[in-house]
């Protein structure tokens, strides 16, 4: 009897079906991940292997911190904001890091920004994004409450503003200023600073723990505000320390790669996608896998098959875009 | 015991409620009837601290809904709002389990599956136990929402609109069965209804509203009064007794309709 087998371990055989599909879809995402990060390193050294290494280790660090960040702060943002299509980077999140960097700059002079070692500017420039990424999604929650069309124009609007205004700032810098600036904000990856990479990385798993004693609440969150709070949740202070986790995210990604506007959107829908569950434990681990998945395998095409001939942001933002188009005229459709 | 008093809300400068004072009975059915724009919805959600009024005060069983701890007041009072649009990937299991969050918080135990369990049957779903929200009909949805709430296993349990997008027949069940609950389980139940013949069939007490006041309440009797709607409602209601029960007949053409309603300044227009 199916219905006694349900009652005795909650579970009927559906469920447990279900349940080992999650887990051995999180399974092979793990080991594709490791696949991926290991053909990264190992593919067609030539030269000095101690070189090889510690760039390629550098390199896939910075991927890997890049794409938990991405994973993990993208679908908790969708749970927060109640929608699929919202994600940090859609909603200008990335360009308001480089409008805070160059705002710095522009305030206190570069020299004295330089002065700071890559970690501790990569904390000031996180810590004053994310009071700033607070007060400003706050507002936006509150203020045009649940159109979804409303809050993606916003965000567009936002996305576009912030980097005006980071170019106009940047016209106005003394050009010497200018290009530490330059360098700072547009660190390319294939050669970053071992430091910012250590500091990234902690950040980021400290942002992670953080985040666990919310997934549950998360869980309930997603149901909506009028039923979060109705099953007793303090949905104001869970969406605040949430908002809180992502600016953090958002920063460290931001800070290793620069802005990719659509990586999260991709990462966390193909996430939601592969994994038929609705807990965050399952969902956000997911998400980080495939966010993963998504930078390492991307930049080991980009990177050593297709020998840099372009970019993974512009791969991401070329698949990404499309992906976010569909997505936006399936949900206005319905 | 539900009390409210003096309880003042404005969305911008439109008062949706004036100065409502009211007393719902407990371990009864209350129905709250009035137009659209009366603020029975309003009031729901403010009863349910969904919503935080500008002014006045709210207590449930004994809590100030204001002030109380959170997850006291989700293991006093359930509320269902009228649109529960989900984007999760929902089982109806899945969905019933979270009325068991205010006592688990996530964690369920033996007590919570059977609670859970219980709700599933009391609401007919098993067979649907599995099924993807998105794979329900509207009536089978919102049944499954309906067994949230009860697994939420409270004393006072608060819908709008219940019967929103129910069929004839399921909408007569949806009533039925929360008669049974109010009678068998003890329940304080508190809806926001359209329809004043269900109202008036299923309800211990009425309350009516128009324009944020309430105007009238009392038991089906009292209010299944031809001049108590026609101040109501605006409109001129055919009374007629059937059975012990009292039905207003609206929907022939043949019935007389009142004249044209007069707009008072407070009156609204969703």
């Amino acid at each position: 009897m199916t219905a006694l087998a349900a009652r005795a371990d909650h579970r009927s055989p559906e469920e447990a079906a279900r349940r080992r599909r999650v887990r051995l879809t999180l399974g092979a995402l793990a080991l594709l991940c490791v696949l991926f990060v290991v053909a990264y390193l190992l593919y067609d050294v030539r030269g000095s292997w101690a070189y090889a290494m510690d760039l390629r280790g550098r390199q896939v660090g910075s991927l890997v911190v890049v794409g938990v960040a991405a994973g993990a702060s993208s679908l908790v943002f969708q749970t927060v904001a109640g929608s699929r299509i919202l994600t940090p980077g859609v909603m200008g999140f990335d360009a308001l890091y480089l409008l805070v960097q160059t705002s710095i700059v522009f305030v206190f002079g570069s020299t004295t920004f330089m002065m700071l070692g890559t970690g501790e500017r990569f904390l000031v420039n996180a810590g004053v994004l994310t009071l700033f990424g607070i007060v400003l999604f706050r507002w936006l929650f509150r203020s045009s409450s649940h159109n979804l069309l409303v809050l993606v124009l916003v965000g567009v609007v936002l996305g576009s503003l912030f980097a005006s205004l980071t170019s106009f700032a940047s016209r106005l810098l003394d050009p010497n200023e200018f290009l530490t600036l330059q360098d700072v904000m547009f660190a390319s990856f294939s050669t970053v600073a071992l430091d910012l990479l250590v500091v990234t990385a902690v950040v980021t798993v400290v942002a992670l723990v953080a985040l666990v004693p919310l997934l549950r609440y998360l869980d309930v969150v997603d149901l909506g505000r009028d039923n979060a709070v109705a099953l007793g949740v303090r949905y104001h202070r869970v969406v605040t320390l949430t908002l809180a986790v992502v600016t953090v995210l958002v920063a460290t990604s931001t800070a290793l790669v620069g802005p990719m506007l659509f990586l999260g959107l991709i990462v966390a829908n193909l996430a939601r996608q592969l994994l038929p569950t609705h807990r965050h434990t399952d969902l956000v681990l997911g998400s980080c896998l495939v966010g993963v998945l998504c930078t390492v395998a991307g930049q080991f095409v980009v990177g050593h098959l297709m020998d840099q001939g372009t970019t993974l942001s512009v791969v991401v933002n070329l698949v990404g875009g499309i992906y976010f188009i569909l997505l936006l005229m399936r949900t206005v459709r319905l | 015991m539900i009390s409210v008093q003096g309880l003042t809300h404005r969305y911008d400068r439109t008062v949706v409620l004036d100065e409502v004072g009211l007393t719902i009975p407990v371990g009864r059915l209350t129905s709250i009837i009035g137009p659209n724009g009366a603020g029975k919805s309003t009031l729901l959600s403010v009863v349910s601290r969904l919503l935080r009024p500008e002014r006045g005060q709210v207590v449930v069983g004994g809590l100030d809904v204001a002030t109380a701890a959170d997850d006291v007041i989700a293991r006093t009072l359930a509320v269902l709002r009228q649109d529960n649009r989900i984007a999760a990937r929902l089982s109806v299991v899945d969905l019933v389990r979270f009325g068991r969050f205010p006592y688990s918080k996530g964690r369920l135990r033996q007590e919570d599956h059977d609670k859970v369990e219980e709700a599933i049957a009391y609401l007919e779903l098993e067979e649907y136990r599995d099924r993807y929200l998105d794979q329900l009909s509207g009536g089978q949805r919102q049944r499954a929402y309906i067994a949230m709430v009860l697994a939420q296993d409270t004393d006072y349990v608060l819908l709008d609109e219940p019967l929103n997008n129910l069929d004839m027949k399921h909408s007569a069940a949806m009533m039925t069965m929360l008669r049974r609950a109010v009678d068998d389980l003890g329940k304080t139940i508190v809806l926001v209804l359209h329809d004043i013949n269900f109202a008036s069939s299923f309800s211990d007490h009425i309350v009516a509203m128009r324009d944020g006041r309430v105007l009238h309440q009392g038991t089906p009797q009292d209010i299944m009064e031809r001049q108590v709607l026609r101040e109501v409602f605006d409109m001129d209601i055919h009374i007629q007794d059937l059975h012990g029960m009292r039905l207003g007949i609206f929907w022939t053409p043949g019935a007389p309709v009142g004249p044209a309603p007069v707009m008072s300044p407070t009156s609204l227009t969703t």
